[in-house]
Formats: structure tokens, sequence, C-alpha cells
């Protein structure tokens, strides 16, 4: 199963970080923070050009193997064990990328930085609890502008000046 | 008044955006400034702003570390929004922060349930998520019967989903097996390969945990590996396939063909190769044809520029490596050349296999050029190479090594590398070389003296333990040395106040055997009657060691109280008594040496305390299995009631560097001297009751016979042993083993000189499984869905017990052909013919798989 799926900076921001491992993911946030800059260390110090695989046993436990892929700015990270094949995986930061770039055109990582609830959106209809659960682009697409609509639908019931509601709902 | 507050706080509030931005101003001052406004927002009762507090908080806690578990009954509030948009932010934080012991946890199942059972499938898949990420033994079981409502739903992303969660609730609550299994395995059949990639990812899952209750499932996965086109879905039908394939060797057989024809495809994935020869190298590597078929495949691999699949063709060699070293030697250039690749993970891989590939004729040349490199690597690789080189070479009691004194210059040339940072693991090596392999020693002192002298060592923290090792070993066996004088010189040299106490102690208990030594050597000299002990010893050493005058054993004397006057003040005691034991001993003989050229009296004092201190040195120490205590039985009347689970974290620890063996400590040795020559000891007192030990010592032989090892060479030792009725036959000294290994061995006319093993093909004890009570439950729960499918629910859990106790394989042998018949006749309903499947599946636990082996 995929264990994580990060994104930094190369200056080691985080901007998404979800945790499917069940133990990684009740650790205390600090736990994970630092979890995140071990990531970031070992990351910054492979030069370019080399392969973009990991072994990172010494953060995540036996068995676990990371794989990552630089775009411009940005790290995309995956952590996953030896239930997935690490091309495929490969595969798979390309499909999220692809998705990411068709919903924001163009993506850059301010993007990525302004639209954090929708970068959740995208990830939670390819990655379900740690599975792949969809691979095409398009379909996430159709996906996630439902979902935006259903959001829009449910907050436009409160077009009425959140104020007011406000007042309604303290009674 | 704190309605208006609230209203204030509802208007003016800042959005997640407005917190990102001002995030990217300043960061600290504003995180603690925007968490109290959450704080205050939160506790509104207006669910938008409580929403977008909650939305803020959790960006907090995930990019910035903040905590948020405080916060949880405030997500609960927020999930039961009937607004999706407040629904999604309040399950992203539950999903995010709460663990199985939240307290409000309990509060969220009738919101799942209810969200679970809502029209709106962006609301059920909101839902699923958060139990795959959060579920609880409790929700697992509190939820089952909605899982499978929704496993057969008509709308392709709910039904993906939840067939993904089924992974989660199977681990919590394994009697949802009996709810679900079926519709799970329905699926298999799906036509859509989104929900056939779902359902075989959770079986990849399952499978790997337990491979052997998912046999009976082999016909529908071998089905789907023939006709599935999709890549994800092969990869993780050939993954279950690896798994069940290496418990069930018939598997292997039959899905070789599909395996090689994937192999074969011309515009194949090249994920999808990957995943195929991974399959064939490590479950089907008894297969000519695909093995072959994949060594060829995977030299595209080492020869492509892209390094991604350079690094995992040859992480592929590896996995075959062990059982087919030829695969791994037909790319032996592409192997060494990877050691000089620019990425790291590449040169670990290579050397890894370059290490795989050693034995006895290449040792010497594989480790040259492995040396070459360490010395042009970074650190860290150095000594990855270095430590590699260490564990290949002294594998199986150093079976690899014909030259030992070829192989002590490496480990010396190891020292001298400037990045070695594997001191330990040489010191081991050299210690253990010395204690086994008697043959070496004169090289080993050879070496100790080298490192011993050289000035540069002293300096790096890193090769102490290197220097400690030397220093043990030429005290120990200073009798092979040319010039004692220099080794005791090296010893007591000041720069040796760089090394630490402990190794201190050690050079200067060294030197003391030096000085023993060579005053032995001086009055037997003079006397050639007395010691035979010692001439012993120099027999078999070398003969250089006969030339101590008068003058030279007084200036070493000298040397070494001048050397020791300055450490009897230190301030660490063991460095401070050892010191001190030596000043003492010089004080009695130092009077005496002038003297004692002339006189001829053997019985003088000097000489009982030269001939006692020779004795306590005399004894050889041999290795000891590091089984040994495992032999001991247990003592009756033992109770370890108290859970000692922590302490195999420590053995482990202590095992691990020490790999098969570890030694007794010198001052065990003391006492096992002490005893054989107690008769004689009286002119020099010790601090310690000589009757007191020797009885604990018989003591402890009694009790732990089996511990010390048995030997013949014993009767020489009983007469000289004070307890008469203690059966030293049964209970020689551990050290004497070494010996009489030697002489049965000896007679192997091998050049090889000989090592001494201790209890070959004697595993250490692996940790039992501590697999959780839950997995077990779950795998029972599978074999007895697969067994018993298609009845009724009670019915099932009335049959479960007998089912396991009864052994009703032949019945079920004999009825599975019929079943058979019927099926392979008529595929009607696709309902009825789940049944008979589901039934013959039953039938095949004994001899799983049937129909597709037949």
């Amino acid at each position: 199963m995929i264990k994580a799926v990060m994104m930094m900076n190369t200056q080691g921001k985080p901007r998404l970080a979800k945790f499917y491992d069940f133990l990684v993911r009740c650790l205390p946030v600090e736990k994970q923070q630092e979890l995140i800059r071990g990531v970031f260390s070992v990351l910054s110090s492979r030069p370019e050009n080399v392969s973009n695989f990991l072994e990172i046993d010494s953060l995540f436990g036996p068995d676990s193997r990371l794989v990552y892929k630089h775009y411009a700015t940005l790290y995309f990270v995956l952590v996953f064990d030896g239930s997935e094949n690490e091309l495929a995986m490969l595969d798979l930061i390309q499909v999220l990328v692809e998705t990411l770039d068709k919903c924001f055109s163009n993506v850059c990582e301010l993007d990525i930085v302004f639209n954090y609830s929708k970068m959740h959106t995208v990830l939670d209809e390819i990655v379900f609890g740690g599975q792949v659960l969809e691979t095409r682009s398009d379909e996430v697409m159709k996906a996630v502008e439902e979902i935006s609509k259903s959001e829009a639908a449910s907050n436009s019931i409160s077009l009425v000046p959140k104020s007011v509601s406000g007042w309604r709902g303290g009674r | 008044m704190a309605s208006s507050n609230s209203l204030m706080d509802s208007l003016f509030q800042r959005s997640l955006e407005d917190l990102i931005k001002g995030l990217r101003l300043g960061e600290s001052t504003f995180i603690s400034k925007s968490l109290e406004e959450i704080r205050r927002e939160i506790k509104l009762t207006d669910l938008s702003t409580k929403s977008v507090a909650l939305q803020k908080l959790s960006y907090l806690a995930a990019l910035h570390g903040v905590d948020m578990t405080w916060a949880a009954f405030h997500a609960v509030e927020v999930v039961s929004s009937s607004r999706f948009a407040h629904k999604r932010i309040g399950y992203h934080a539950i999903a995010q922060s709460f663990s199985d012991q939240t307290p409000v946890l309990l509060l969220i199942t009738n919101q799942l349930r209810k969200d679970l059972n809502s029209s709106n499938e962006y609301e059920v898949s909101l839902a699923l998520e958060c139990l795959a990420r959060i579920g609880t033994d409790d929700l697992a079981r509190d939820l089952t019967s909605e899982v499978f409502t929704l496993l057969g739903s008509s709308k392709a992303l709910v039904r993906k989903k939840a067939i993904g969660v089924v992974l989660r609730v199977f681990d919590k609550y394994p009697d949802a097996v009996k709810v679900c299994f079926k519709r799970l395995v329905e699926n298999l059949e799906s036509s859509d390969p989104q929900l056939l990639s779902a359902v075989v990812g959770v079986f990849c899952e399952l499978t790997a945990k337990d491979p052997r209750s998912y046999l009976p499932l082999a016909p529908e996965f071998y089905k789907i590996l023939v006709d599935s086109r999709n890549n994800w879905v092969l990869i993780k039908v050939l993954k279950i396939f690896a798994k069940l394939a290496s418990i069930e060797p018939r598997l292997a057989k039959k899905v070789a063909d599909p395996v090689c024809e994937h192999m074969r495809k011309q515009n194949v994935g090249k994920s999808l190769l990957f995943e195929c020869i991974r399959t064939v190298f490590s479950s089907l590597s008894d297969q000519e044809v695909p093995l072959k078929l994949a060594v060829v495949k995977i030299r595209e691999f080492l020869m492509d520029d892209d390094p991604n699949l350079k690094y995992l063709g040859l992480h592929a060699l590896s996995i075959v490596a062990p059982k087919h070293l030829w695969a791994v030697l037909e790319n032996k250039e592409a192997v060494v050349k990877a050691m000089s690749d620019e990425d790291p993970n590449v040169k670990r891989e290579a050397l890894h296999l370059l290490m795989a590939m050693v034995n006895e004729d290449n040792v010497t040349e594989i480790s040259r050029i492995l040396m070459n490199y360490a010395l042009k690597s970074d650190p860290l690789f150095c000594n990855e190479i270095i430590g590699s080189i260490l564990v290949a070479c002294s594998r199986d009691s150093y079976e690899i090594i014909v030259d030992f004194d070829w192989y002590l210059s490496l480990l010396s040339e190891m020292a001298r590398v400037p990045n070695c940072q594997r001191g330990k693991e040489i010191e081991h090596q050299l210690i253990d070389i010395g204690t086994r392999v008697k043959d070496a020693r004169l090289e080993l002192v050879r070496v100790s003296r080298a490192l011993l002298i050289d000035p540069a060592l002293l300096g790096n923290q890193y090769l102490h333990p290197i220097l400690s090792a030397a220093a043990w070993a030429s005290g120990e066996y200073v009798e092979f040395s040319k010039a004692p004088y220099e080794i005791a010189e090296a010893l007591l040299q000041p720069r040796t106040c760089l090394l630490p106490h402990s190794i201190r102690a050690i050079y200067i208990h060294s030197a003391f055997k030096v000085l023993v030594f060579s005053l032995g050597v001086y009055f037997s000299a003079q006397e050639p009657t007395s010691s035979s002990l010692v001439q012993e010893s120099t027999s078999s050493g070398s003969s250089a060691v006969n030339g101590f005058t008068c003058d030279s054993i007084s200036s070493l004397v000298s040397m070494i109280e001048l050397g020791l006057c300055s450490l009897s003040g230190t301030i660490d005691v063991e460095v401070q008594e050892r010191a001190k034991n030596i000043l003492g001993f010089i004080g009695i003989i130092k009077h005496e040496i002038a003297e004692k050229a002339t006189s001829q009296d053997s019985e003088t004092e000097v000489h009982r305390a030269i001939a006692f201190m020779e004795d306590v040195f005399s004894e050889e120490l041999g290795p000891v299995s590091s089984t040994a205590q495992e032999k001991v039985p247990l003592p009756e009347g033992l109770e370890l009631n108290e859970n000692l689970e922590g302490l195999q974290e420590i053995c482990r620890e202590v095992l691990e560097p020490m790999a098969e063996s570890d030694y007794s400590s010198d001052k065990v040795s003391f006492s096992v001297a002490k005893l054989r020559i107690r008769d004689q000891e009286e002119a020099s007192s010790s601090s310690s009751p000589p009757l007191e030990s020797s009885s604990l010592l018989a003591e402890h032989r009694k009790r732990h016979g089996l511990y010390y090892l048995s030997s013949q060479k014993s009767d020489d030792h009983k007469d000289r042993d004070g307890n008469d009725n203690n059966t030293s036959n049964e209970y020689p000294p551990a050290n004497e083993i070494s010996v009489d290994s030697f002489k049965s061995k000896k007679k192997l006319s091998k050049p090889r000189p000989v090592v001494v093993k201790l209890d070959e093909g004697d595993e250490p004890k692996t940790k039992p499984d501590a697999s959780s009570s839950n997995d077990e439950r779950l795998s029972r729960a599978i074999q007895t869905a697969l067994m018993g499918k298609g009845k009724g629910k009670e019915k099932e859990r009335v049959k479960e017990n007998h089912e396991i106790n009864l052994d009703t394989e032949n019945i079920e042998q004999s009825s599975r052909r019929e079943k058979k018949k019927k099926k392979n006749g008529e595929r009607s309903s696709k309902r009825s013919s789940r049944r008979q499947k589901d039934k013959e599946a039953s039938v095949t636990k004994p001899v799983e798989v049937p129909d597709l082996l037949l």
C-alpha cells in the first residue's frame, strides 16, 4: 500500500502531506513534521539525474520505499511498501501531476499553495486509504468538478450574509 | 455581549486563503496569533465560521506541525452539518487527527452510518474515505452491513471505494468476512477495469499477510492474469501469484506460461515487465524457461541509460543471486561498471551483487577492486564497502578465506583508509581470528605491531577499537613477537593518553603480559630446567626472543616503570588499578633481576611470583558459542513471571556485532588459572579469597555442565583441581576446546589453516512471530468463508467450529469431482455457478487450487 504522499518545495517547506500508514498517521504532529524533514534532507542531498527511488526503512519502518520526482520548485514524494511496483508509482506521480495540470492549467507551486483543499480532493480520488483507485486523470477531473459543484451548491444556500446566519444560529 | 462578539468574529473571519497569505509574510508569530483566532472561532455556534476555523487548523496541523487533537469534538460538530462543504472539512479533519484513543470517536458512528446511506455519492465517498483511514474495531463492526450494501452499489465511484474500505474493515473486524467476502470475490469477475483494479489491490494486500488462505482463489486470479490488459491490474495479480507460488510449487509451473507471454510482448510497459521479472526471480526461479527469458530481459534494464531502470535491474538481480548466481555472473561487467556510477543507489546495489559473487577464488580480486573504490568514495559509501567486505569474508567462520595472512593485512589496510569508521567490526574480527586461527597468530602479531606503532592512528577515534584489538593481540600472543621491548614501548607511549580509559587499560594489561613473558624467558634461560611452560609456547612461536640479557631486561622493566608512574594517579579506576598492579609486581622483582643472574636458587620469591604470573597468562582464550547460554536447561522451580520482552532487544544489540561468538573476559581466565595453581600460591597474595572463587566456579560448572565443552585433556586438570568430588571430566574449562579441535582437524592436509568453529548448523533462534490475534482471526475467517460460502450465515457460524476440528478431507475430495463435472456443464446463472465454485473452493483446502492444476 501507499504509506504517504508528500509534496514539498526545494526549500523543504511542506505543501501537502498525507499519511495512510496507520502507525505514522497516529504519530503526534511534531513527529510527522520530523519525518517530512527527514525525507527532505535525503532528497536534497541527491544529485540531479540519478534514480528516483530510495529505500527509506529508517524513517518509515521495514520494507519502505520512496519514489520522488522533482518538478520545477517542487518535490512529489510517494512512500510505499512491497505491494506496489516502483515504476507504477513513478507513473502515479505522473498521473497526479497531469491531473493537477488540467485542474489549474499549467500548475505551479503557487496553485498548490493556495488550493490546499482542492489538492486533497484530487489526491483522494486517486489514492484511497493507501490504495490506488483511479489512474485516469479525466475521471479524476470529473469527480473533482462534481465535488466542487456540490460544495458551491451547499454554500450558495448561505448567500445570505454570514453575519445574519451567525446571528440566527446564535439565538 | 457574547453574541455581538461572535458576530464580529464571523464577519471578519480570515479564510484559509487569508491564513496562507499571512503565513507567507512571516511565520511563527502569525501562527500563534492565528491559533488564538481559531480557538475563538471554533467555539462559535455558526457552523460556517466553525468549519472555516477547523479547516485552517487542519492546514496548520498538516503543514506546520500544530497540534489539533484538542479540536476533536469540533470536528464532530462540523461533520454533522447538512452542508456538503462543511462535511468535507469535518471528515478531512477527522481522518487527519483521530486515533484509536480519541474519546469522541464513539460520537461519529451514527454520522458515518447516515452518510454511508446518503443518496449523494460524494457524501458516501467522504464517509468511506474516513472509515478507511480511522476505522477502529468498533466502527468496523458497527458499519459492516453498510459496507456490505455499498459493495453492491451500482455507482462505480462508490463501489470501488467500498472495495477499498474492506481492507480496513477486515483488518479490524475479521468477522466481517462472513458478511462481505462473497461480494468482494464477485467483483473479481467485474468487467470494469477500475473495479477490478481495486479488488485485486485489496487481495494483493490480504495475500501479502497470509498467502495460504487465498490459495483457493487461484483460478480466479489466473483468469485475470490471462485476460486482463490493464497494467495496474496485472501488476497486482503478479504480486499475488508471487506470494501464492512460493507456497504452492505447482502453481509456479502453471503461471509460468502467461508470465512469459507478458514478457515476450513487444510493447509491454516497463512497469509490468519489471514486475514479471521480479515475480520470476522471486517465485518462479525453478522454472527454466521463464528464468532464462527474465535474465535476457533484465539485461535490457542494466544496459538502459535511465538510472531508474538500471537501479531496478540490479535490484532484481540481487533477488535471484542467492539461488542462481550464474544470472549475476553473466552480467558481471555491467555490475562492476555500475560501481563507478554517480547514482548512490546504483552503486549500492552493485556492491551487494559483487558481494554475492564473492567466493574462495575471487575474494582477493574483488576485495582489491572494492578497496580501490573505498579509497575514492565518499565516507558513507566507503564504509558501506568496507562493511560489506567484512561481512562477506567473515561469513560462516571465514569460510572463503584461505590465506589468513593476506586477510589480516587487508584488515590493517582498512584501518588505514582515511574514512574508515568500521573500527568495531575490525576489532571483533582481529580478536576472532586470533582465537580461532592458530596459524595466523604470527601474522596477527606482526600486523598488530605495525598498527600500534603507527602514529597516525591514535588520533582517530573510529580506529580506537582496532588499536584495542591490536594491543590485546600483541600481549596475548607476545611469544610470536620478535621485539617485545618495542611492543611494550608502543603500548606505553605518551600519546596513548588520546585513548579512552577502557582501551588504555587494555594497553596496560598487554604491557603486563609482555613484561611477564620477557621475564619468564629471561629467567628460564638462566636455568633451563625450570619452566617447561614457557618453552612450550616459545617453541611454537619464534626463536628470536631468547636474547634477553640482564641489561635489556632491566631497561625494559625501567621503561615500563617510567611509563606507568604517571598513571598511578589517574582518575579512572581501571587504568589506575592495572598500573598499580604492574608497579607492585615490578617492585617485587626489580631488585632481584641483577642478582638473579648469578644465583642458582630457584625457590626464591621472585621465581614463584613470575611462575605464578606466567601461569595466569598461559591459559589460552577460545571462542565461546553464542548459543551456549541457550543450551543450559531451565532449572527446576525457576519461574519467570516477568515479561522479559525488553531483554530481547538488548540481547540483539549485543549479539549483532559479535555475530557468532563471545569471549571469556580476562577476568575469567584469571580465575581459571588461579584455580590451577592454587596450591603453589602462597607468596603473592591476591585480594579476592581464592577458596570462594574456586568453589563458585565449581558450582557454576556443576550447574551449567552443558555450557562447558567436553575434552579429553581434562585429566591433568583434575589432579590439580582442589575439589575431589568435582567430576572434572565433565567440566573442563571452556577454552580447552580449541586445542582439541585443532588436533582433530589438523589431520586434514588442507593448505588453509584451521578455523575453530562452534555449533555448526546451530541457527541462532529467531524471535517467534508476534502476529496479532486479529491476523489469525482474519485468516481463520477467510478460510472458513472460502470453505463454506453460499450457506446461510447462521449455519456457517454453527459449522465453523466443526469444520476446523473435523478432518473432512476424504469426503470432500470425492465430492469435489462430482461437483466439478457439474460445474463444467452448466454456467446458467452467475449466482449458482458462483455457489458451485464456492463449494468447490471449500473442499479444496487440503489440495488447493485443483482445477487449475489439472
